[in-house]
């Protein structure tokens, strides 16, 4: 856990700006300029422009399918412009959202999951957002979609954890605990540019602001691992968490995310190696960093894999040697894997409290090995 | 007994006009006197109370190490700058480890860091500065230097011995660049030992040497990574004796007849490797014995004056030798106690043996006893260790009365090749490269 950065900081107001006018039910409007009938089923979906002027635009959906669906209007890059939850089988909503000349795609997602089915649409006039580089809106929306992924993965994760923790059970309590963290510890930086949802579940002690109360994950682990005994204040801990990881569940989709602050948040996640998980800083009670600290890896790793296009194309040299450093890397990680049963609370990997001041060492020069030439990669990306 | 030749301003002394637009003042060609010099270099001695030297009051009206406040060290010489160059007044010594077993990358980084040297010497930032570049990369160089001077910034490369077990060099590892052997109350922190190669940054200013190492291990990240690093003030000798000597954190003057800049006979004799010394590529080239030295500093200023001065041989205000009145009078090593440093140390009690210091005094807070973490950093250059520091620290660590008051914490040795001839060639080249 870090302060927010400024590179994601923008997503939440930017968005909120441009979804001011969404959500409102039947709204009465005739049809005519700026509005699209939008016809949802299991497998389809269909609209009846493609093209509407830049304002207002409105979408009138009927969900003709025999499942909830979701509705979205979408930015190149995946992000969301405007959506609509858990429209039911056979029901109609009316979704409203002041939208700039540009392209976007409208997703109908029967069952609310996957990509969704999706439709070109163009809105035209003045003002328009500037064009990126088809190729980077495809990285950042790979990475968006990898993004919701993790935290859709983290869900049943967590309830793992928080139910053995309101079961009282210490033992399955403290193997979960590593597991429910990858998802957040590979998207680390999207999650942090909430701002309010990082404080509530990944505040080390050292972290808290006066009058803050300790929540998440760490409050948890010390009561595991230091306290070692499951209280009524514990189990409450346990289902805050949930909430609060399902918020950040459903907001992924809105951040905003660049290809300079997908490489910038690929290196923030090697800082955070660098100043928490290298040190044993981060989970000091249960020596689980190693955890965390592949997790970290692999999101740099995928947001700098999908952007690796196009940074080679402008900077060969430094593709090359970031390829060389994360195997590197990697092959160092994969020699602290352990299956010892003494281990099994650390999802894989020697507890930290095990690894030896010079072999910390080694593991902070592979890191620095890596970071350095991460850092150019924003760079390499914007050329 | 040293023999003192006709002196003429060392090459790489030459100082650098073109960056600041002024002549350090250390090339007025000053001469030394001529008559042999009493063979006592400041040698060896690990704390360094000096003997006195003839040539030194003749030497005194070189002006000091201070030389032109903010000015250059010329980056290119026949030798690197950073030996036999005025001593500065800070340091930061920091030493390597390789991280690759690619030789090329290797090679590269070496020529990456000869560039980033050549600029920061001259106080230039390193590639294209610290600021004005694209806004979404970090900058070139760091920044903290920018507006500051030169500051006589000397950068200095050495290659250790466990270099030569990487890249194929092992048959070219020089005979004289020997692993210590265990000294009698060594008590080495791996942490602060050794190192596959190392860098020394002199400079008048603190924060121009700090820049230096931070930014050339930058450059070096995943090629290299720092072992461990050493900052040091209070420079403890001086290579341009001055008519106030040094002292270091016992409070004793040090280095009063230290091999001088400008005494090219000494420094072909007893620092610079010579031809057929060994390998053609040292040619030109020193090595460095790095020993982290720590006082324990309250027990000594527990010590009565008498001890202390016994301790050393001399006395603590003229820091004049036992029985003498100045400083600079010549020793009667006789009338010291056999264990005194001093004559412990001295070139008459080893053969004539003389190696040339540019030790820094170091203070690394509190030990966490409350003990103040501080001592010497003690940095030699020799022509070969087998016949310089190793006799010499045979000898003070057997018998040295000021034992009792240090310890060595912390040692290396280096290979120091010749100096970077011209704007072509690179840090390491007569090592890497098969023509010499």
């Amino acid at each position: 856990m870090r302060a927010v950065r400024a590179s994601f900081v923008t997503a939440a107001a930017t968005a909120a700006a441009l979804t001011a006018v969404t959500g409102c039910t039947e709204k009465s409007k005739a049809d005519g300029d700026g509005v699209i009938q939008v016809t949802a089923a299991d497998t389809k979906c269909e609209t009846s422009t493609t093209s509407v002027p830049a304002g207002q635009v409105t979408l009138k959906i009927a969900n003709t399918g025999s499942r909830a669906t979701e509705v979205e209007i979408l930015f190149p890059d995946d992000r969301i412009v405007s959506e609509k939850e858990n429209i039911g089988p056979g029901t109609k909503y009316t979704l409203t959202a002041e939208v700039k000349a540009g392209s976007y795609e409208i997703a109908c997602r029967p069952g609310m999951k996957g990509l969704g089915v999706r439709q070109k649409l163009t809105v035209t006039g003045g003002g328009k957002v500037a064009a990126r580089d088809p190729e980077l809106d495809k990285a950042v929306a790979a990475y968006r979609e990898y993004a919701q992924e993790q935290a859709d993965a983290t869900i049943p994760a967590v309830e793992t954890f928080a139910n053995a923790v309101t079961a009282g059970d210490l033992e399955a309590a403290k193997n979960a605990f590593a597991p429910s963290r990858v998802g957040w510890e590979r998207t680390e930086p999207i999650a942090e540019s909430f701002g309010d949802i990082d404080p509530k579940t990944d505040t080390r002690a050292d972290g808290l602001e006066k009058g803050q109360k300790w929540t998440g994950w760490h409050a948890l682990e010390k009561a595991l691992w230091q306290d070692k005994k499951i209280g009524a204040e514990q189990k409450t801990l346990a289902t805050d968490l949930v909430t609060d990881l399902k918020d950040w569940q459903r907001r992924v989709g809105k951040a905003e995310i660049t290809p300079t602050s997908m490489a910038n948040g690929a290196k923030e996640l090697l800082d955070e190696v660098a100043t928490g998980k290298v040190t044993g800083e981060e989970d000091r009670y249960s020596h689980t960093d190693l955890s965390d600290f592949r997790a970290n890896v692999e999101g740099a790793q995928k947001a700098y894999e999908l952007l690796k296009p196009v940074a080679a194309k402008n900077d060969a040299a430094l593709t090359a040697e970031l390829d060389k450093q994360f195997a590197a890397l990697d092959a160092l990680l994969d020699t602290y894997r352990s299956d010892s049963p003494a281990d099994k609370a650390q999802n894989g990997y020697r507890s930290y409290d095990k690894v030896t001041k010079e072999q910390r060492k080694g593991l902070s020069d592979a890191v620095n090995a890596l970071a350095e030439p991460l850092s150019k990669l924003a760079a390499a990306v914007v050329k | 007994m040293a023999e003192n030749t006709e002196n003429t301003a060392n090459p790489q002394n030459t100082a650098n006009t073109a960056n600041q637009g002024r002549t350090d003042d250390r090339t007025d060609g000053v001469r030394p006197s001529r008559r042999a010099l009493i063979g006592w270099g400041g040698a060896g001695l690990a704390l360094g109370a000096a003997a006195a030297g003839g040539a030194a009051a003749a030497l005194a009206s070189t002006g000091g190490d201070s030389g032109a406040a903010g000015s250059a060290v010329d980056f290119h010489g026949a030798h690197q700058a950073g030996i036999a160059t005025a001593v500065q007044d800070r340091l930061h010594f920091a030493a390597f480890d390789v991280r690759t077993d690619d030789r090329a990358a290797f090679v590269r980084l070496l020529k990456e860091w000869t560039a980033a040297a050549r600029r920061m010497t001259a106080g230039l930032p390193v590639g294209d500065g610290a600021h004005g570049g694209l806004a979404e990369a970090p900058p070139d160089d760091t920044g903290e230097a920018l507006g500051l001077h030169a500051s006589r910034l000397t950068l200095t490369i050495g290659f250790g011995p466990s270099l030569f077990e990487e890249f194929g060099l092992r048959d070219r590892r020089p005979a004289a660049l020997v692993d210590l052997p265990r000294f009698p109350g060594d008590n080495l922190d791996a942490s602060r030992t050794g190192g596959d190669l190392c860098v020394q940054a002199c400079a008048d200013d603190p924060q121009v040497a700090v820049h230096a190492i931070r930014n050339l291990a930058r450059i070096g990240f995943g090629t290299v990574a720092v072992r461990w690093s050493q900052l040091g003030f209070g420079k403890t000798s001086s290579t341009t004796p001055d008519a106030q000597t040094p002292r270091n954190l016992m409070g004793f003057k040090d280095g009063t007849r230290n091999i001088a800049g400008t005494e090219t006979g000494r420094l072909e004799k007893f620092v610079w490797v010579g031809e057929g010394d060994g390998p053609g590529w040292m040619t030109g080239g020193s090595y460095l014995v790095a020993r982290r030295i720590r006082m324990n500093i309250e027990t000594w200023d527990r010590a009565s004056l008498q001890e202390q001065e016994d301790v050393f041989g001399r006395d603590k205000g003229e820091g004049a030798a036992v029985g003498k009145a100045k400083e600079h009078d010549p020793p009667f090593l006789k009338a010291m106690k056999p264990d005194a440093h001093v004559r412990l140390a001295h070139p008459d009690s080893n053969h004539g043996i003389t190696i040339l210091r540019r030790g820094y005094s170091f203070t690394d807070g509190t030990d966490g006893l409350g003990r103040l973490d501080a001592g010497l950093f003690f940095l030699a250059y020799q022509r070969d260790i087998r016949e310089g520091f190793v006799p010499l620290q045979r000898a003070l660590a057997a018998k040295d009365a000021l034992n009792e008051y240090i310890q060595h914490v912390g040692s290396a040795v280096f290979a120091v090749p010749p100096g970077v001839r011209d704007a072509d060639d690179w840090w390491g080249r007569t090592l890497f490269t098969k023509e010499t």
